[in-house]
């Protein structure tokens, strides 16, 4: 083990601090809350220290139990890891807030969402940390299971079922991916990332294209890239709010990142595999779009913006042949900008629900003089989506638009334009709506005021991604120079 | 951790971001307050709106002493968030503060004991904020992020009824925006790959682009133009300005004098001087359909006004005309055009809004909407009309009020530049003009009052009418006002503004000479 | 001999492959739950079996001694993969577990033991 003399191994307790915080929500159910809260909070602070820590020294490396690789299970922290944990960090703390008063009167669902969303903030910073292909796959598990459950947890109908439905879809995934772990380890006799990347040019083709083709089959089942999000909408709408925050922002974001990951450091980009891959995204966008537009329920609506919102993230693989960084970069802003916006779009909903007892938007009867704070985050987080200036969604959007232009690439531009004008014509409906009396008078119940500020707070920060770019670049070496050594070049290159 | 960017703020960088800021930061404070705080409201508001016209008042005077004041803040890589005062941004800040202080007057007055007004002077703050970011934007990405601002803050303003008719004209006013903000990001990015650089110069930046590929260079101003065209209006895309008008009456001041037409204006000045450069333009071959286009518009937008009896929708439908006024001037290349297209930004402002003030005085005071029951009211509201009718003069065109300079200068440019089409459409024009407004004029002064009105007064003291109900006794007005004071003097002020600028016309500091200034640079003489 | 021992490693592949084909053909087609839980079961056997097959190393070349000739021997099986595949066993398991309590709860609370295919409540 590596230790820092004069600090800690942020590594170890980015992953340990939630499980041992779950399992003491476990044993203590009546004090699930605040235990929950402050293991969400040391958690938050960690992945803060491990973000410096990669910033200032570079990947951060730790092998559990002092085994090296191939063999033992190496930890792995660098600049695309650490972007996504602090996204995890900053949704996980605020929707740990809000759940603390979403749950406050509903006992059973209380005892069981700590334990639950603790373990899958462990699931997640282990996924994002690991670096052999193995280990992604019981990460992959992990988070899945945990995922479900905490989908199944209002206990109706619609909720079992969709949480059936997803864990499914996730064991399905799972097993395709596995199924290429399987076919990389035959063909390269590791399943460590770094070193099979090094070993694949002498592997037999057959089984390498096989095995791209099992894991991002099962990735992409899994981030729900159309036509595979059949799974998405009935999971992420029937959940309680906070859980749909999670999934929506964050586990969809952990297969992503996979997929990611392996594309740049092992697969490599296939010419064909990456048009499809993005004509894929184009229809997920136009798809995803035009389906939010016809829901009638407002957390319908917000799952279907997530599987348009999935699609921009693909339209970067085509972007990316021509091979410099900006798709990368544009894509992974998006994500992060996404994770904010979106988590604080289905807290805006939670609250509505609060305060109207259901979530057919058109027939709340006039939440905006009433419940001000809830709709100017879910506007706020809307521009976000929308891709309008200035907000973290408006510059991933940028950098594509830019990548798209200069290769000539109007199609796709053209795709993520319109994807745009969609997504504010969903959102205003929503917004317009709540400017409008109901067609009954009703005089909304309370909603506590954590509620609102959380939702507010986070959609004021994917505001803010918009003006942090310059701030956040050391952590966006996505690409050719990834590693973190081509950094200098990197950025001298942006001038 | 060492940041990527400078964090002194250099001094001269210190004004424009106060600027913004005087209006930023009270708009975010009111949001917060209890509705019944109406002193700590208004003193927040109106104080603001001064301390911005006097932080524009001392960087005019600094610009004119050779001064320059700029502030920067990366955004993207190779490009950051401008802010550049110049002339022409000063003279739109001038303009835009100015307005900002005359339209709180009136909405506080207009506003008295109406629901959510802490929620409407928030967002009323953060309109102006977005505007003077338009005014002061030094690049086109600055430009496009405080423009599609302007759309997010108007929205809630055209909304603020919360009716179904508020909710149906919000929806096709975004519709319009956010299609038309599609347009102007496509035409942005394209651009900024295609030049490098977007930064606004006199004389334009795309020269050695127009070498290499004119078609893509054209399909990019078509963009441009058609995303800043639509909140300014141009036909086919002005449909939502008439809808909007179901917003209250300060608001329609705002958007029609003020904030969202001229920042179309605004842009499509921009667009055309210093993005491509005037000359350059010509020679693409792009400001001929431009002119057409602005032509169609003004003809159009005055024959539509002719058929409404709504005396908000008329002046609606004559907004669309005149603001076209400003992009003719624009497509016609030639100084003396340009000068007369430049100006009719600050002209137009002045007189629209004296004519929507006046619109809310009769719907507020009297109940009057419609054209139809304005007989006689002359004589109810001599002031307020007597405003209207400066305003209409100078909208017809009738020197020595504002509005002539305009026309003038717009025909001088055109036979300057050799064309004399322009002249049938501005001699058109102004017939049509004097068709919708004489009218009214003659309805309001020379009639007899036919519709019984309801008389609500707010904020005067209750004044009962002549025992023979026929004359308006005007010896008494002083304490007697025939509306509020807060309702009365903002139209008057505007409208004996526009009678003097028109007078004042050729001396040293008025929007006339500013103009001048302005065009000389657009141009290159050899 | 070695060609006994790779057709029976291209065999046990096949086999896997087969299994995978069968369960994703019945959790496509079959809305019975317990029916799909099935075929999930049978596609991880499937994995499973493919993994280990290709375990089989090729055989190598022994390096000779000083007196014995240089000689071609079967390899020991990868126990890499083997151990892969343990844990995989361990969390299908446990999926089925999971699994099985969630359409248990779904039968009691909403009588049914199929997934309803609209999308929405």
């Amino acid at each position: 083990m590596r230790w820092d003399p004069g600090g800690l191994d942020w590594t170890l307790a980015v992953v340990f601090l939630p499980l041992a915080g779950a399992l003491l929500c476990f044993l203590v159910p009546r004090r699930a809350a605040p235990v929950g809260l402050g293991a969400a909070v040391l958690t938050a602070a960690a992945t803060f220290g491990l973000t410096l820590a990669v910033l200032a020294d570079g990947v951060q490396r730790t092998a559990l139990g002092g085994w090296a690789a191939p063999l033992g299970i190496l930890w792995r922290a660098d600049e695309l890891s650490v972007a996504l944990m602090a996204m995890t960090a900053t949704v996980g703390v605020a929707v740990s807030f809000y759940a603390g008063a979403y749950f406050r009167d509903e006992h059973t669902e209380r005892a069981f969402f700590w334990p639950l969303w603790l373990l899958l903030w462990m699931a997640l910073n282990a996924l994002f940390l690991s670096a052999d292909l193995f280990n992604l796959y019981v990460t992959l598990e992990l988070v899945g299971f945990a995922a479900a459950s905490l989908t199944a947890l209002g206990g109706n109908a619609a909720a079992l079922a969709g949480a059936v439905r997803y864990l499914m879809v996730s064991v399905l995934g799972s097993l395709s991916y596995l199924l290429g772990v399987a076919l990389v380890y035959h063909a390269c006799g590791t399943v460590d990332i770094t070193l099979a990347a090094t070993r694949m040019g002498d592997a037999p083709g057959a089984a390498m294209h096989a095995a791209t083709g099992a894991i991002i089959a099962g990735l992409l089942l899994k981030t729900a890239l159309f036509p595979l999000h059949f799974w998405l909408p009935p999971a992420h709408g029937s959940a309680p709010a906070p859980v749909s925050a999670l999934l929506s922002a964050l586990v969809i974001k952990a297969s992503f990142y996979l997929l990611l990951r392996l594309w740049l450091d092992m697969l490599g980009g296939g010419r064909w595999l990456a048009e499809l891959l993005g004509v894929l995204g184009a229809a997920a966008v136009i798809w995803g779009s035009l389906l939010a537009l016809r829901q009638t329920r407002l957390k319908l609506l917000i799952a279907y913006s997530t599987v348009a919102q999935v699609g921009y993230l693909f339209i970067a693989f085509p972007l990316s042949l021509a091979g410099n960084g900006a798709a990368w970069t544009g894509a992974l802003y998006l994500a992060l900008a996404h994770g904010l916006a979106k988590a604080a779009m289905f807290m805006s909903a939670g609250s509505l629900i609060r305060f109207g007892g259901h979530d057919r938007f058109a027939e709340l009867d006039r939440p905006v003089p009433r419940l001000p704070l809830t709709l100017t985050a879910f506007t706020l987080a809307g521009v976000s989506i929308m891709g309008l200036p200035p907000s973290g969604g408006f510059i991933g959007k940028w950098l594509l638009l830019e990548s798209a232009f200069r290769q000539g690439r109007y199609g796709l531009a053209a795709v993520v334009l319109l994807g745009g004008v969609l997504a504010a014509a969903y959102v205003f409906k929503v917004v317009g709506h709540a400017f409008t009396p109901g067609p009954r008078e009703h005089r909304g119940l309370r909603v506590p005021a954590v509620m609102e500020w959380s939702a507010l707070l986070l959609a004021v920060g994917a505001i803010l991604l918009g003006l942090g770019l310059p701030l956040l670049r050391p952590l966006l070496q996505v690409g050719p120079e990834s590693s973190g050594a081509g950094s200098a070049a990197a950025v001298g290159a942006w001038g | 951790m060492i940041l990527p960017f400078d964090t002194r703020l250099p001094p001269d960088a210190l004004l424009p971001l106060l600027v913004l800021a005087s209006s930023l930061l009270p708009g975010l404070v009111i949001f917060f307050l209890a509705e019944q705080r109406v002193r700590l409201r208004t003193l927040l508001n109106l104080g603001g709106a001064s301390i911005k016209l006097g932080l524009v008042a001392w960087m005019l005077w600094g610009v004119y002493h050779g001064r320059s004041y700029a502030a920067r803040l990366p955004l993207v890589d190779g490009l950051d968030l401008a802010l550049e005062v110049g002339p022409l941004s000063l003279l739109f800040l001038i303009l835009s503060a100015g307005l900002w202080l005359v339209t709180t007057v009136y909405a506080v007055g207009y506003l008295e004991e109406s629901p959510n007004r802490s929620r409407f002077f928030g967002f009323f703050s953060l309109c102006v904020t977005a505007t003077v970011g338009v005014a002061m934007a030094g690049n086109l990405l600055t430009f496009l992020l405080f423009f599609e601002m302007l759309t997010l803050t108007t929205y809630p303003l055209v909304m603020h009824r919360g009716s179904e008719a508020a909710r149906r004209a919000g929806t096709v006013y975004l519709a319009h925006t956010m299609f038309a903000g599609a347009l102007l990001l496509a035409g942005t990015v394209w651009l900024y790959v295609l030049a490098g650089t977007l930064t606004f110069t006199p004389r334009g930046f795309v020269a050695d682009i127009a070498e290499t590929r004119p078609g893509t260079l054209t399909a990019i101003f078509a963009l441009l133009i058609g995303g800043v065209g639509v909140k300014a209006a141009l036909v086919p895309l002005h449909s939502w300005l008439p809808r909007a008008m179901v917003a209250p009456a300060p608001v329609s001041a705002l958007l029609h004098a003020v904030a969202v037409v001229k920042a179309g204006a605004f842009g499509v000045v921009l667009i055309v001087y210093d993005v491509f450069g005037v000359e350059q333009a010509a020679e693409l071959g792009v400001t001929g359909p431009l002119a057409l286009v602005a032509a169609v518009t003004i003809l159009y937008g005055s024959l539509r006004a002719l058929f409404q009896d709504d005396l908000k929708r008329r002046l609606a439908f004559s907004t669309v005309s005149q603001v076209s006024y400003i992009v003719l001037g624009v497509a016609i290349v030639g100084p003396l055009a340009s000068t007369g297209g430049i100006v009719h930004l600050v002209h137009q402002g002045i007189m629209k809004i004296t004519l929507f003030f006046c619109a809310g005085n009769l719907a507020e005071t009297l109940g009057i909407h419609k054209i139809s029951e304005m007989n006689g009211v002359g004589r109810r509201m001599p002031w307020t009309m007597g405003a209207f009718s400066v305003a209409a003069l100078g909208m017809i065109g009738v020197p020595p009020i504002a509005g002539f300079i305009t026309k003038w200068y717009l025909g001088l440019g055109a036979l300057e530049a050799g064309l004399h089409w322009p002249l049938y459409v501005l001699t058109a024009s102004s017939l049509l003009n004097a068709a919708y407004f004489l009218p009214i004029l003659h309805a309001a002064w020379l009639r007899e009052p036919t519709t019984p009105w309801a008389e609500s007064a707010p904020g005067a003291r209750p004044a009962a009418p002549a025992a023979d109900g026929t004359r308006w006794p005007l010896a008494g007005w002083w304490t007697r006002p025939e509306t509020g004071w807060l309702l009365l003097l903002p139209p008057l002020v505007t409208a004996a503004l526009s009678l003097l600028i028109g007078l004042l016309a050729s001396s040293p500091f008025s929007p006339l000479e500013w103009s001048l200034l302005i065009a000389e640079r657009e141009f290159q003489y050899p | 001999m070695m060609d006994l021992l790779w057709t029976q490693a291209v065999f046990w592949a096949l086999v896997g492959i087969a299994l995978l084909v069968i369960g994703l053909y019945a959790l496509i087609v079959h809305a019975h739950l317990l029916r799909k839980v099935l075929a999930l079961n049978i596609m991880s056997s499937g994995v499973f079996v493919l993994f280990i097959a290709l375990a089989r190393r090729a055989p190598r070349e022994a390096a000779g001694g000083a007196d014995a000739p240089a000689q071609v021997v079967p390899a020991p099986p990868d126990p890499v993969p083997q151990a892969m595949v343990l844990t995989g066993i361990v969390v299908a398991v446990a999926a089925t577990g999971l699994l099985l309590a969630l359409i248990v709860r779904l039968r009691s609370v909403a009588g049914r033991t199929t997934l309803d295919n609209r999308a929405d409540d």
